[in-house]
């Protein structure tokens, strides 16, 4: 007997938008924004204030006013500013080596990502300077003649922290600003009034003419390929602030690569957690698909895995070399006074990522939403658990000791994030927030039915 | 229906096309009788416009080259010299420390090189471009494409015929 089956049901596959659309829809972003943007801009002011006044109190009464306790000089600060340098990463991988390996699925999601990655490093260079007691003198650590004849010296970390991070922001920011002259160009042609004025200065009278896009592609493959070696050096050189210390627990020839995946891991949950929000509020769904937030998620799940790797390096390196400094220092953070920052990073950063490897979690945006906000914290932890349980559990039982954030702290912290926030607030009502140009490369062009690679 | 006369005084037609496949007509077409000189708008790049139009490579290439190796070079100079300015043994290693000198020789490297990359698109490209360009139309950076031809009366009147034929939506004078 014939069974009728019943049709699947197949929804239609959403036609793409077309080349006007694009430059519709994506400069709608910048209409006047409503009563939400003004409110989380009071709400993200507030704390920005509040973090300017822990500080103003930490200028005027010393660092004394931090958890501090010796030997642990190293604390929230060091730990916040690690975590932002490694936010800053994925947008750099996703703007620059994902365009040198032809990913297509990038263009959607690059700009957000790399103005994400500007504005992580300008809140992670903050905190070298609020870390200090005499925050005034902080430019003494940059090589600049003087009348003393003293230089720098090239042989620290922190010096070359002070290039790889100084570099990192100039090339960052001059690949994001560079990546939006076209689209400032297409702003200006719709723009009217003193937005025009402004979009004509910045978008430096570019005619999306062949004479210009000859020389701008070339410039962006060679900016795409300096940015990817950088950006792998950056957190290799934050990795070996601590690497090239002779602390139980720094000392360790893992320490670049594993700082390194650690931060794409951290920055592509970053993406996530920025990512749903904007989407929504500006109805992007045509453009940020689902398929976009499932690679993210790849992404983390691999970095995740590498993550999880070198922990375990970590500790079997600990237990393998004999050393009693190493052993006892990680036995420490797994079972010592820490262990609750421990297991928060481990249960974060490994297991709950783990979720990832099912399709259906992978594909629900309020899944990735939750999980990139646990990886958020728990990379913070990584941070934390780095660097102060190994200052805790030095070479002599004396020395040991016990640090937590207190408030004037955990108020700057906030404060970091409503800096973040307030940038990253202010740059989608000024810029487009997905690549208008890049966008209708992957786009067939008028005319054509498949979009034929894009130069 | 009869083809409107061309004005012959302007020094240069636009082609506005909707397509890209009519704009590549258009350009093989003024490629093929041998005009010059040619200016075309595209929103975003496309290959097929630049095979057709077959141009050099981008000297831009070589300002990243010259820009890393004067990076390569200060870096290693800056951390070198400034050693030696004042000799100082710290930790019992050498005054001029190699090894970690190359984090800041790699480091100015990209830098310069990324800055030198920039300069070489801002003056091979002649940006920053103060004067409205001719025949430029707003809806280029949307959705619609176009070819200036500048020259004499005649190549022009030519290029506007090409231009029709080959199924420009507007034809208008520069």
């Amino acid at each position: 007997m014939a069974v009728a089956v019943e049709p699947k049901v197949m929804t239609p596959r959403a036609t793409p938008p077309t080349w006007a659309e694009v430059n519709r829809d994506i400069i709608k972003t910048l209409d006047p924004p409503g009563r939400g943007w003004f409110l989380g801009m009071a709400v993200i002011l507030t704390g920005l204030a509040l973090g300017a006044l822990a500080w103003a109190r930490q200028l005027k009464l010393g660092i004394g006013i931090t958890g501090y306790t010796p030997p642990i000089f190293w604390g929230t600060y060091i730990t916040t500013f690690v975590f932002w340098v490694g936010i800053a990463h994925s947008g750099t991988l996703i703007s620059a080596v994902l365009f040198l390996f032809r990913s297509g699925w990038r263009s959607a999601v690059y700009r957000a990502a790399e103005a994400m990655t500007v504005f992580a490093v300008m809140t992670a260079g903050l905190f070298p300077i609020l870390h200090l007691g005499r925050a005034w003198f902080a430019y003494w650590v940059a090589p600049y003649p003087n009348i003393r004849g003293l230089w720098s010296n090239f042989r620290s970390p922190l010096v070359w922290d002070i290039f790889a991070i100084s570099t990192y922001l100039t090339v960052s920011a001059t690949f994001l600003f560079m990546g939006l002259i076209p689209d400032i160009a297409a702003l200006r042609d719709q723009a009217t009034g003193w937005r025009k004025k402004i979009y004509s200065l910045l978008s430096f009278g570019w005619r999306n003419s062949n004479h210009e896009w000859r020389h701008f592609m070339r410039m962006y493959l060679f900016l795409a390929a300096l940015s990817t070696p950088l950006v792998l050096s950056v957190h290799s050189v934050v990795s070996w602030d601590f690497a090239m210390g002779i602390v139980p627990g720094w000392h360790a020839t893992i320490f670049a690569p594993y700082f390194v995946a650690g931060a794409i891991f951290s920055g592509c949950a970053m993406v996530i957690t920025i990512l749903v929000p904007l989407r929504k509020a500006f109805h992007l769904e045509r453009y940020i698909t689902v398929r976009h937030f499932e690679n993210l998620a790849k992404l983390c799940l691999l970095t995740s895995s590498i993550v999880g790797y070198a922990y375990f390096t970590e500790y079997f390196i600990a237990w393998y070399s004999g050393n009693p400094f190493e052993r006892s220092s990680f036995y420490n953070r797994v079972f010592g006074e820490y262990w609750w920052a421990t297991w928060t990073m481990i249960s974060c950063n490994v297991f709950i990522p783990l979720l990832l490897w099912s399709k259906k979690i992978r594909t629900s945006i309020p899944w990735l939403f939750v999980i990139s906000l646990f990886i958020n914290v728990g990379m913070w932890f990584e941070r934390f658990v780095i660097i102060v349980t190994s200052l805790s559990h030095e070479f002599e039982p004396w020395q040991w000791a016990y640090y937590t954030p207190n408030i004037w702290e955990l108020l700057i912290v906030t404060g970091s994030f409503c800096w973040f926030a307030m940038w990253f607030m202010l740059f989608i009502k000024f810029f487009p927030s997905v690549a208008i140009a890049e966008v209708k490369e992957a786009l067939p062009p008028p005319g054509r039915t498949h979009a034929g690679g894009g130069h | 229906m009869a083809t409107p006369p061309v004005v012959p005084a302007s020094p240069g037609v636009v082609g506005v096309f909707d397509t890209l496949d009519a704009l590549l007509l258009a350009l093989r077409e003024l490629k093929a009788k041998g005009f010059t000189g040619l200016t075309v708008h595209s929103p975003v790049p496309h290959h097929d416009i630049e095979d057709i139009l077959d141009e050099p490579v981008s000297p831009v290439r070589l300002f990243t080259l010259i820009g890393a190796l004067s990076g390569t070079a200060f870096g290693f100079y800056y951390a070198i010299g400034t050693s030696l300015d004042w000799e100082l043994i710290v930790g019992g290693k050498p005054i001029v420390s190699l090894p970690a000198y190359v984090v800041i020789g790699f480091e100015t490297t990209i830098l310069i090189g990324a800055l030198a990359t920039v300069a070489g698109m801002f003056l091979n490209a002649r940006l920053p471009k103060l004067r409205k360009a001719a025949g430029y139309d707003p809806r280029f950076s949307a959705d619609k494409f176009g070819i200036v031809v500048m020259g004499g009366p005649a190549q022009v009147a030519a290029a506007a015929d090409i231009l029709r034929a080959a199924g420009a939506a507007e034809v208008n004078d520069v």
